[in-house]
């Protein structure tokens, strides 16, 4: 296909010393216009040389392709120009609809620009009346969207009359199907069509929707279409990958998959949709009407109507603890009820014992694999195992043979374990399937956001979205997801109420109060209360709750818990219970205890993480990972400062986790106060805080001056205390916050528009605390320009940064934080070179306060320096140990690995505070000890590095020797640092 | 001045291989360094047995990566895995195949592998790969440590000896056994591994005692290097065995000095293995052992090696019962009246 003398051409004009030149000049207003003229041969000729190639590859492949492929009827009157993949499901509308003898065309867009009015034109049917064109965008203030403007323009230019209207479809990949396809044909038919309409959607603000028949369909009937609920990580989507390959390669099927992932990182439901037929698939939209559903995961069955996507007559897999004879009543009643009315094929297998017995722990996905092929007969059984197994093979090989051979056992034990059940004729269920938020939820959360959580998000009207972007935050606590099998219970007898677990827990659910007595009357039986081990509070009571429907069960507070049985060491003041017995009485339990009033702040010290317990956390019941290594900072920044908090925040995990639909877990406080939060690009997130910053100052400015004018009208006194408040300590912002309430009381009997100005702006004269948080990718990489500058500034932001090693929400890649010998995307073979020193960088400034921390291994020194870098009235900069999930092992020994990180010298803790200077100290303080563990000791507990000692050992050696170079270097650099006298040492000294 | 090493004969022969001497580097993970095992060899080392290599480390690395690699896949539409595809298979029993075949280059004394199974198919498929890549004798391991109250002592013994007889079949090169010492009756279960077919028994594996961290409530690794008076324990056994058995007994755990050597060679043993003393005290710590072996033999006028071996076994000395519950009872006693 390719002409090589072009290839050489394009190599000869590359830049080089052999034969320089220069490319890229800047150009003044008197030649730049003709410059750009300059290149219209090329423009022009472009759509001739594509049609040209297109033929070639005709040629070549035997498949014909033009600048605008018609199809349809010769004789359409009806006609929709459109482009992309949505294009592929017009075509199978329109081939349904020609069969059922309509007069309807499709225009597809091969090439958009340079745009060629004639090809369009000689493209579309002489008989043709009316015209829709279709984009996939929407450009907000624009006559049109880009095509359509094109081809109204194309029609002009050409002399063409016809009938032309314009709509969007599909924004942001949202379902385009041939209901919609055949709605905007019926349109077309009107004498006066919608111009400038919607597709899809169900818009009753502006009313620029069209309506259509949802149950049009044009599923061909030889098509399996099958769909697979499974649970994130369990290798369900993996497996389906491997079905699409297997069917595609060893059968004459075409064969289809698509993934649907739910925007939770802690128990989230993948959906997969596959199909497969003897004829070539278009459908690029979601299966609605399955002939078969796996259910990969029991506990589904209550949260997901995964059954009235099912055909009658479909057939339903379930992976059940209950066999045939025992399953139905284990059924919620609306899953009972579709499988009687739909006539399903019902069968189950304990997917989960056949994979304890074959040493697959956990994992199902084989064994679901190899009953969806037994069951649906794509392929003979000994075929379809035999290709099961090579998949495995060529899945897992290079892992290893033990791992091959216990799938292939897996894949062996399964169809002796599936059964069919026979179906009753009755529901007899004693449940049904939850509400996705309870009935006492807010009016927003029960109607709008609780339709995004059951998944009929689609369904919402326009009326239902704000215009901007704006939404409550605190709705987490609506989402209750049941996602943890087993829950943390309190010892109350043995606990010691030393706050270790609730500093820890990723996602705010264990929880502890100390309050009066008095409020315990109406306490629900199994409610637990001691006395409070507070010296100052000896007189109340202490309890530790658990939420149980919110826990994701990662153990993290059980391992940390210091609190041992004397005759048990294995039970500790907390011990993991199966959660289902225990959901409803600690349910009760939970909402009984966020009706105890909270603890006075004013009584407690917040550099005590035993304090620190009993202040409100205002970040809650996030959708992070189970045992997630960056949550508990942020969770820490909220309890510590929550109620001034604005958080701007750079795109990652932290703004998934922290601001993806449907619910939000920023929350507020009693007083309604509570952390705002806006998520940023990630190239400019620092520069994001800085104008919060900027903003909020330039307000306190505005705000003050007024004070200061108004200070005869609301007394000297007030503005004096105002404009001369010391808002250092929490108590100071409090006694602030009062002067404030006090001002505004005055303020509103003052009928000037100053003083209606300076209400508009009080609340700025109350000290905010900005804080700027994202990850290593943000911050070391992509962020990293716009994070030096911010700096520099000397402006009062805190950056946060949640330092995992690795860009963790897009799946591993290495980042300039990736530690040397580390094994990340991008960097398969071991990270060559070691990680970038962001600290370092950031103390040569000598104004900026500087902290590395990890909370498993000094949290007192974790709480000490998120203190002093708020406290700091200037940039501050926290690095952060975050364990991961990238990291690969374990989370539950997240903290366990923190530790061993500080122990073998890697992370050394620090505090670089610049304040000390003026007090005569030095500013660098290490605070961590030498290495006591050998590198080897932290690093090789983790797969990001076993897993080129394990495939590569040689260089992991290799790497290995390096990095333990880099840690000694390090430390010796910090060492010798923190041995620097302060200058009124040194004065001592002479 | 007297050459000793040209008046006395140090060597021995131990599992068919001609050693220039009794001392034989034990396993360890310092043989897990080529530059060590030339060291070892400068020292004076006779014969090394290499670092185990453990099939239930192969199977657990293994399946821990498979794990933690899908567990952190499919998190989320942005995140379908958090690990680039492997760029080579992980290895298995490879890595510790090729470093045999190094060993072999490196040095000219005889290479002992040394072998942990869990499975039977593990335990012979790797033995004879061992052979295969150069291994000039095998050591297996039986590293077990029966926890299950079902499971009978005559359970455990069979294992151990359809392990001998598995592992003898299918290789040819010498197969030598380390045990640990408890046994309800020791003698009969080295006969019985002689009868298995055993070429050699190496007394006795040191298991490892995990401690109690008090503080932290903790059950914590714990490795403490071994001493001479570790070594009597040894001297027990092989003076109680020499002599009833074919095959060549070896004294592992406890030598630290040239008259442990003595010692060992006195109770029966053809070779005395070290590790511990190597590890405190430095490999070059070998060479001064044979010295002071050949001063302690030349100033008790012993010319060689072989004529002391077994020289003070049970049935050499005028009273066996020295090995037997009446003396324990002596001592006992002796120690009363003090």
């Amino acid at each position: 296909m390719i002409d090589e003398n072009l290839v050489f051409a394009h190599r000869s004009r590359a830049l080089s010393p052999d034969r320089p030149f220069i490319r890229g000049t800047a150009q003044n207003p008197d030649v730049y216009f003709q410059a750009r003229e300059a290149c219209n041969p090329y423009y022009l000729a472009a759509p001739t040389i594509v049609q040209n190639a297109m033929d070639k590859f005709a040629q070549v492949a035997g498949r014909q392709y033009h600048l605008f492929d018609y199809f349809g009827a010769p004789d359409a009157e009806r006609l929709i120009i459109m482009m992309g993949s949505g294009a592929e499901v017009a075509h199978e509308t329109v081939e349904a609809m020609l069969a059922a003898g309509e007069k309807v065309g499709l225009l597809k867009v091969r090439l958009f620009r340079p745009f060629s009015v004639e090809a369009l034109v000689a493209a579309i049917p002489e008989s043709v009346k009316s015209v829709a064109v279709l984009d996939r965008t929407k450009e907000s203030g624009a006559i049109g969207e880009p095509l359509y403007c094109d081809v109204i323009t194309a029609f002009a230019e050409m002399g063409v009359s016809r009938k032309v209207i314009g709509g969007r479809y599909g924004l942001s990949s949202k379902e385009f199907t041939p209901a919609m396809v055949k709605g905007v044909y019926d349109e077309l038919n009107k004498v006066h069509p919608k111009n400038h309409f919607t597709i899809g959607i169900n818009d009753d603000v502006t009313h620029t929707s069209l309506d259509y028949d949802p149950e049009f369909s044009t599923e061909a009937p030889g098509t399996v279409r099958a769909l697979f609920y499974g649970l994130g990580a369990d290798g369900t989507v993996g497996a389906n990958k491997n079905s699409i390959k297997i069917i595609g390669e060893e059968t004459e099927n075409f064969a289809q998959g698509y993934f649907v992932y739910d925007s939770k990182k802690s128990g989230a439901i993948t959906t997969s949709h596959l199909r497969f037929g003897p004829k070539p698939i278009r459908s690029s939209y979601l299966i609605t009407k399955a002939n078969f559903v796996a259910c990969h995961q029991f506990s589904f069955l209550e949260r997901i109507d995964m059954l009235k996507l099912a055909e009658p007559g479909a057939t339903f897999l379930l992976n059940s603890p209950f066999d045939a004879d025992h399953v139905w009543d284990q059924l919620p009643r609306m899953v009972q009820q579709q499988i009687i009315s739909k006539k399903l094929r019902f069968y189950v297998i304990n997917g989960d014992d056949v994979a304890k017995v074959t040493g697959m722990g956990g994992r199902i996905n084989t064994i679901m694999q190899t009953c969806f092929f037994a069951i649906s007969g794509v392929l003979p059984r000994e075929e379809a195992i035999a290709a099961i197994k090579y998949a495995i093979q060529k899945t897992y090989g290079k892992r290893g043979d033990t791992v091959v051979q216990k799938n292939y056992a897996a894949v062996d034990a399964s169809l002796s374990h599936l059964q069919e059940v026979k179906v009753p004729d009755k529901v007899s269920s004693l449940f049904d399937m939850r509400p996705p938020v309870p009935a006492a939820a807010p009016a927003f959360v029960r109607d709008v956001l609780a339709q995004i959580i059951a998944g009929n998000g689609d369904d919402l009207p326009v009326s239902a979205m704000p215009i901007d972007g704006t939404f409550p935050s605190a709705t987490a606590q609506w989402e209750k997801r049941n996602i943890a099998l087993e829950i943390p219970v309190w010892d109350e007898v043995l606990c010691i109420q030393c706050g270790k677990c609730v500093l820890v827990c990723p996602h705010s659910v264990i929880r502890a109060k100390v309050y009066d007595d008095s409020y315990l009357g109406n306490a629900p039986a199994t409610f637990k209360a001691v006395p409070a081990r507070w010296k100052d509070m000896k007189d109340r009571k202490y309890t530790l709750q658990v939420a149980p429907e919110d826990c994701t069960g990662c153990t993290l507070c059980v391992e940390v818990c210091p609190a041992k049985s004397k005759s048990e060491v294995k039970h500790r003041a907390l011990n993991m219970v199966p959660q289902p017995p225990l959901r409803e009485s600690e349910a009760a339990n939970w909402d009984f205890f966020l009706s105890l009033p909270e603890t006075d702040r004013k009584l407690l010290s917040p550099t005590q993480v035993k304090d620190i317990q009993l202040l409100r956390p205002l970040f809650e019941f996030s959708g992070a990972c189970s045992g997630c290594g960056e949550t508990p900072y942020i969770k820490l920044v909220t309890q510590l400062f929550g109620d001034r908090v604005m958080i701007a925040n750079a795109t990652g995990c932290t703004s998934i986790y922290g601001g993806n639909l449907p619910t939000t877990p920023y929350c507020s406080n009693e007083e309604g106060r509570g952390p705002s939060w806006s998520n940023s690009l990630f190239e400019d997130n620092a520069e994001f805080g800085l104008g919060q910053r900027l903003a909020v100052d330039k307000q306190n400015e505005y705000a003050r001056e007024l004070v200061w004018r108004l200070g005869f009208q609301i007394g000297e006194e007030l503005a004096q205390a105002i404009l001369n408040a010391d808002q250092k300590s929490e108590q100071g912002i409090f006694a602030q916050r009062a002067r404030i309430a006090e001002l505004r009381a005055k303020l509103a009997g003052i009928d000037t528009l100053e003083a209606r100005d300076l209400i508009s702006v009080a609340d700025s004269l109350v000290k905010k605390s900005i804080w700027i948080v994202g990850g290593d990718g943000w911050a070391y990489d992509i962020g990293y320009g716009g994070l030096d500058h911010v700096l520099s500034t000397g402006r009062n932001v805190n950056v946060l940064v949640l330092d995992t090693e690795v860009y963790s929400n897009t799946g591993g890649q290495a980042s300039k934080s990736t530690p040397r010998g580390a094994v990340a995307k991008f960097a398969a073979a071991g990270k060559p070179a070691g990680k970038k020193d962001l600290a370092l960088m950031a103390m040569s400034y000598g104004s900026v306060y500087v902290a590395k921390i990890a909370m498993g291994a000094g949290d007192m020194h974790t709480v000490k320096a998120i203190t002093e870098a708020e406290a700091y009235d200037g940039p501050s900069l926290i690095i952060a140990y975050s364990h991961c999930i990238a990291h690969g092992y374990d989370m539950a020994h997240g903290m366990d690995q923190q530790k061993a990180a500080v122990n073998s010298g890697y992370w050394p803790l620090f505090r670089y505070n610049p304040d000390l200077v003026a007090q005569g100290k030095n500013p660098f303080q290490l605070d961590s000890r030498p290495a006591s563990i050998g590198l080897k000791d932290y690093i090789y507990n983790e797969t990001r590095y076993t897993m080129l000692v394990k495939s590569n050992p040689e260089h992991a050696q290799e790497l290995f020797k390096l990095a333990e170079e880099d840690v000694s270097a390090k430390w010796k650099l910090y060492d010798y640092m923190s041995h620097q006298a302060g200058a009124a040492v040194e004065e001592v000294k002479k | 001045m007297i050459d000793l090493t040209k008046t006395i004969d140090l060597s021995t022969t131990y599992l068919g291989l001609k050693l220039k001497n009794p001392l034989v580097a034990s396993s360890s993970p310092m043989c897990r360094e080529v530059g060590n095992i030339r060291r070892l060899e400068d020292a004076g080392a006779s014969a090394i047995v290499l670092h185990s290599l453990f099939e239930e480390q192969i199977d657990i690395d293994n399946e821990e990566l498979d794990r933690f690699m899908t567990e952190s896949s499919d998190v989320s539409a942005e995140s379908t895995s958090n690990f680039p595809d492997l760029l080579f298979k992980v290895m298995g029993p490879e890595a510790y195949l090729k470093h045999i075949a190094k060993c072999k280059q490196a040095v000219q004394i005889p290479i002992i592998a040394s072998l942990n199974g869990t499975t039977t198919g593990g335990w012979v498929g790797y033995a004879k790969e061992m052979q295969q890549a150069g291994a000039d004798a095998l050591e297996l391991n039986i590293y077990h440590i029966p926890v299950d109250p079902n499971v009978s002592g005559e359970q455990v013994e069979q294992k151990y000896i359809d392990l001998i007889h598995a592992v003898k079949n299918e290789v040819t090169i010498p197969v030598s056994v380390k045990l640990g010492p408890y046994f309800s009756s020791m003698a009969n279960m080295a006969k019985r591994l002689d009868g298995a077919g055993a070429d050699g028994l190496v007394l006795f594996n040191r298991f490892y005692q995990p401690d109690y961290d008090l503080e932290a409530l903790e059950v914590v690794p714990n490795l403490i290097l071994s001493n001479s008076h570790e070594l009597l324990l040894r001297l027990h056994w092989i003076a109680v065995i020499y002599g009833n058995i074919q095959a060549d007994l070896a004294l592992t755990g406890g030598v630290h000095s040239a008259t442990d050597v003595v010692k060992s060679m006195m109770a029966g043993a053809k070779v005395a293995m070290m590790t511990s003393a190597l590890l405190k005290r430095g490999i070059t710590f070998l060479d001064t052992i044979a010295t002071e072996l050949l001063v302690w033999m030349g100033e008790h006028e012993y010319d060689s090696i072989k004529q002391m071996q077994g020289s003070m076994s049970r049935n050499a000395v005028p009273q066996p019962g020295a090995f037997e519950r009446a003396n324990y009872m002596k001592v006992l006693s002796s120690y009363a009246m003090r």
